[in-house]
């Protein structure tokens, strides 16, 4: 099992749901985060006092994917993330030791 | 009261009137014109004082909502988080803290005939404050009236302040700072300007007559400057300016600003103490004022910084409402589109460049609009006055008001207000500091500033996710 953590830019995350959603991947969890990469950030100013903000606004899916089906998956969250400017976000990929249903104890691949 | 105005007074009693009389037994049964007419005069009487004290309770009700949850909003917003409930603290304690120290006393000492510096003890514990009104103020409402009308000017004045020393304050030291400052600058300003025989007080025997409608001096003036007094004494939060110091929520900044805006229709309508055409003449200027204050604010940061922004529109009217104080009550509409929009621009010069040329820090401007724009708008007060709007007649007659009516000295004299204004406020602030700061200490220890005051003031927090 994998688990695949994407950061992604907070406009692009419906598509990105109803992609995932698309090719069966059902469970999912979201989080709003702050954060930057490459990109710069940017400037607001409060009464004349100018402030360069350089965490900004980013969605982080995280979703456990059994091992045969990452490429897939991941393929699939580059497409719907992508917008191909400066910004687009990351994504990183961890094994996962185990998984368990709470309701039944499921282990493993029939837990996700 | 003189013949003309009583004439006038009971004139716009008739349509009342007519209704009364034709309903009034008592009347119909007079059969002799003498009692007849007393009775019908009797009757004007009664419906111009509940036409009036119906408006006036009602501005009272708008001028304690500018407090809260107008001020709190406003100012709540525009600080960071964890600072949310200890700022919003600032305005709503006013609310309790200072309407029991005037009924004890308060009352009295602005509003008690005394020397022309403050009042007497006349009205100790509110004795003889009731039902009855008092001519030498509010001849058609009850003197309850008035006194709870003024009490709410008292309430927002000091919670003014509080954007100055907003985020770094402890709780004590600002609770003692307003009692004592309420007792040092307040009253003896409020008593110098609206008190009979007040020093400034141009309609009842002040040495230096001295305009100021609706409490430019008297609130604005006194708060803001007192405002940059304390920013400086107690020096800048930490990491002022460098590190991001940012307003929480602007939503809660533009709710509470738009609530200010309203409330001030009190504030300065209210100000004609009666519901006659003064008080419209004074609602029209106060929304003139603050819609050419807020375009004038957004245009200069539009060409400034290249954006307008929902802050600068919300300070921009702040800034027009504070100018158009003193003046709403003697100026035609459009010279109050102008002293709104030199407002707006004016402040926005104070707030945003003056002020971080000089570095201070006045953490949410309350010198930068309420200092600045009081002191611009009192003068202005004595260019555009006339007396084509307020007709009030000093010593009897009716005078020429401002340099419109072609009276320069009254720019004189409206300087002179300013300048005692500045200095009680300056001199009584900085001596009230020094003394809450040897008994109290006035600023939370740096861990405490990291932490909050929501948490290590008050035990509380604004915003609790998990719950």
């Amino acid at each position: 099992m994998k688990k695949i953590e994407a950061i992604v830019q907070p406009f692009r995350s419906e598509e990105l749901k109803a992609a995932l959603k698309n090719i069966g991947i059902t469970g999912m969890t979201i989080s709003e985060v702050r954060g930057h990469g490459r990109q710069k950030g940017h400037k607001e100013v409060y009464r004349g006092q100018e402030y360069q903000v350089d965490l900004l606004p980013k969605i982080k899916f995280e979703v456990v994917v059994a091992d045969n089906r990452l490429e897939e998956v991941l393929e699939v969250i580059t497409e719907a993330a992508r917008t191909g400017k400066i910004g687009d976000g990351k994504i990183f990929v961890h094994e996962v030791a185990d998984a368990i249903r709470i309701r039944n104890g499921d282990r493993g691949d029939a837990a996700l | 009261m003189n013949k003309t105005l009583r004439f006038a007074r009971l004139a716009r009693g008739v349509p009342y009137l007519i209704c009364l009389a034709a309903l009034s037994p008592f009347a119909m049964a007079a059969a002799d014109p003498e009692s007849r007419f007393t009775a019908l005069e009797a009757a004007a009487k009664s419906a111009q004082s509940a036409g009036d004290n119906a408006w006036m309770l009602v501005s009272a009700a708008l001028v304690l909502m500018m407090t809260g949850p107008g001020l709190a909003l406003f100012y709540g917003g525009l600080v960071r988080r964890k600072n949310v409930l200890g700022t919003m603290m600032h305005s709503f304690f006013m609310m309790p803290l200072i309407t029991v120290i005037w009924a004890i006393v308060g009352y009295s000492l602005v509003f008690g005939e005394a020397t022309p510096f403050i009042g007497s003890l006349k009205y100790l514990f509110l004795e003889g404050v009731g039902k009855e009104p008092n001519g030498d103020y509010a001849a058609t409402i009850p003197q309850a009236t008035f006194m709870v009308y003024q009490l709410m000017f008292a309430i927002i004045t000091p919670g003014l302040i509080s954007g100055a020393f907003a985020e770094r304050i402890k709780f004590s030291a600002m609770a003692l700072f307003t009692v004592l400052w309420i007792f040092v600058v307040y009253f003896p300003m409020a008593h110098m300007v609206w008190g009979k025989g007040g020093f400034l007080n141009a309609y009842s025997g002040g040495v230096i007559p001295c305009f100021d409608f609706a409490g430019g001096t008297v609130v604005h003036i006194s708060s803001g400057v007192s405002a940059l007094v304390c920013a400086l004494y107690l020096g800048k939060r930490q990491g002022y300016p460098k590190e991001i110091i940012r307003p929480h929520s602007l939503v809660l900044s533009v709710i509470g600003a738009c609530l200010l805006w309203v409330g001030w229709f009190g504030f300065n309508a209210g100000s004609a103490l009666s519901a006659s055409g003064l008080a419209t003449s004074a609602f029209v200027a106060t929304h003139f004022a603050a819609a050419s204050a807020a375009l004038g604010w957004m245009g200069a940061e539009w060409l400034h910084n290249g954006k307008p922004s929902m802050l600068g529109g919300i300070s921009g009217a702040v800034a027009g409402l504070v100018a158009i104080t003193p003046a709403s009550g003697f100026v035609k509409p459009m010279p109050a589109l102008l002293i709104g929009l030199a407002g707006g621009l004016f402040c926005f010069f104070m707030a945003t460049i003056v002020k971080n040329k000089f570095g201070y820090d006045d953490s949410l401007d309350a010198f930068g609009v309420h200092g600045a724009g009081g002191t611009l708008g009192a003068l202005l007060t004595g260019v555009f006055a006339t007396n084509a709007v307020n007709d009030t007649q000093i010593n009897g007659k009716l005078a020429p008001l401002g340099l419109v009516d072609g009276n320069p000295m009254q720019v004189v004299n409206q300087g002179i207000g300013v300048l005692i204004t500045v200095v009680l406020a300056v001199v009584g602030t900085w001596v009230i500091l020094k003394i809450c700061d040897a008994v109290i200490g006035l600023r939370v220890t740096p861990q405490e500033e990291k932490e909050g005051l929501d948490l290590t003031q008050h035990g509380e927090e604004g915003y609790v996710l998990e719950a």
